[in-house]
């Protein structure tokens, strides 16, 4: 099983090389990609040097182009794309169907993996990206329970990904406008949820109070652990009641599930967090790489290490985790 | 992320509460521009040309104010509204500086927080979180005594010649 890890930066994708990522996924520094933060990502020298690190250590590098671009843009989308065909990134994730196809007739040697933006939760809806695009991996959306993945991976020969460890959303992966509502931008097109022009954080005497374009979405009583300013994770007032009411921040955490998935015949699993620090992508790749050897030296005694999963809740959202919909025994 | 931290005493704390910010500020704008400065990427400096930058050390109860004028790192007196507000402990900035702590962790668990132009504060951590360096190899830091030796000794006063303040 593959270990695909994220890097904002090029110190992040040497720590994720490092410390045992067999794929590091990276963005380029502009809206073409779904981590679009100011200072973060990659300009073509940095996209080379990073080519450079990993393939001389025998790593793969993925390209992720997986915002849906919009007519004026389309230009800038098809370059990114050309780019990482011409400098010889070992695949380009993609979400929008006009990009595949261009990808598809343009570069007919350059490997496909269908984002998890692309949203497609069939086996159905992959084999038909497979037949039209030859797509080679797809990128599960985080709504599937384990008896679904394994059903899905039965039926299509095209290799599936799974998201591991880090960030949650409401998993309308390419399809959520949320954000929209108070920044004026979706994340599908723009590439953040919460850019970081439109977020404001203020201690009070009430608490840390964060607003999204202006609007209080949350504010954390003393001793209360923070969360990102996306406004899904906001606390708001339902029937005269104040509360998580679309979701509470947490981040999916697998590692108990990893011998189920290498039996349902998942190939690759995903670790989230572009936008981290390199000691994020260093501490998660570290543990995650232990537990996959752990698991290839000997299935049947594969236990979750205490110290695992200690290092990964004090990284992990409000700190606090989940099996998301992986585990879901009434499907 | 660690759990062990070192923490300001608050005697000291209320000491260096005492002291102007402003020489603190110019010593570590010297070192800045010795160290850093030369690696930042110059739409970095541009971006933060004219902007005031606060670094607010929570147990310490100090801050230093700084901005960047003519691509250097200039101290500023600490009277003004900052552009944006970095606030940590002590010892989370120096695992900050060390590269071995995440930003975002220290966040959720309320240690590291920024206000004002939030954007401003992300580039600027994006912009140190790519430089491509050694982390910085730095010892624990001093002993508290040792660090009321170093004031006192600034103060030009002896250490033995004042109250010992209890730390």
């Amino acid at each position: 099983m593959e270990l695909v890890c994220p890097a904002g930066s090029l110190p992040a994708l040497k720590a994720a090389v490092d410390n045992g990522a067999d794929c590091v996924y990276l963005g380029l520094r502009d809206d073409t990609n779904a981590r679009n933060f100011a200072g973060l990502n990659f300009d073509v020298a940095g996209l080379d040097q990073a080519l450079a690190y990993a393939h001389a250590r025998g790593r793969k590098v993925l390209l992720a182009v997986n915002t849906y671009p919009q007519p004026d843009g389309w230009g800038k989308w098809t370059r990114a794309v050309d780019l990482a065909a011409e400098r010889g990134v070992d695949a380009v994730i993609l979400a929008d169907l006009g990009l595949m196809e261009y990808a598809a007739t343009r570069h007919p040697d350059l490997r496909l993996h269908l984002s998890v933006q692309g949203s497609a939760t069939t086996y159905e809806a992959i084999n038909l990206y497979r037949r039209l695009f030859g797509v080679q991996r797809a990128v599960l959306p985080r709504v599937l329970a384990l008896r679904q993945i394994e059903e899905l991976v039965a039926r299509t020969e095209v290799e599936i990904e799974v998201f591991g460890f880090g960030g949650l959303c409401v998993m309308v992966e390419g399809r959520c406008q949320l954000s929209s509502y108070v920044t004026g931008e979706s994340p599908n097109t723009a590439g953040a949820c919460s850019p970081a022009r439109a977020v404001r954080w203020e201690e009070t005497p009430g608490g840390l109070e964060s607003r999204l374009g202006g609007v209080l979405i949350n504010r954390f009583g003393a001793g209360e652990h923070a969360a990102y300013p996306t406004l899904c994770k906001g606390r708001f007032e339902v029937a005269g009641e104040l509360y998580y009411a679309i979701e509470e921040p947490a981040s999916l955490n697998t590692l108990e599930l990893l011998p189920e998935l290498a039996r349902c015949g998942v190939r690759a699993v995903k670790i989230e967090g572009r936008q981290r620090s390199p000691a994020y992508v260093a501490q998660v790749t570290r543990v995650w790489r232990a537990a996959i050897d752990a698991l290839a030296a000997n299935a049947a005694r594969f236990a979750v290490k205490p110290g695992w999963d200690t290092e990964l809740r004090r990284l992990s959202e409000g700190r606090s985790q989940t099996l998301g919909a992986y585990h879901r025994p009434w499907k | 992320m660690t759990q062990q931290t070192w923490t300001v005493p608050g005697p000291l704390a209320r000491l260096l509460a005492l002291l102007p910010s402003f020489p603190p500020a110019w010593l570590m704008a010297q070192a800045l521009n010795a160290a850093l400065a030369p690696l930042l990427p110059p739409e970095l400096l541009a971006t933060l040309a004219g902007r005031r930058l606060r670094l607010r050390v929570t147990d310490a109860g100090v801050h230093a104010d700084f901005t960047v004028a003519g691509g250097r790192i200039q101290a500023l007196g600490s009277r003004g509204a900052p552009d944006v507000s970095i606030a940590a402990s002590a010892w989370d900035f120096l695992q900050l500086a060390r590269r071995a702590e995440d930003p975002d962790a220290l966040f959720f668990a309320r240690r590291l927080v920024i206000e004002g132009d939030t954007e401003l504060g992300l580039r600027l951590k994006n912009a140190l979180d790519a430089l491509d360096l050694p982390p910085l190899e730095l010892s624990l830091p001093p002993s508290p005594r040792a660090v009321v030796r170093a004031v006192v000794r600034l103060r030009g006063e002896s250490p033995t010649g004042r109250a010992d303040p209890g730390v």
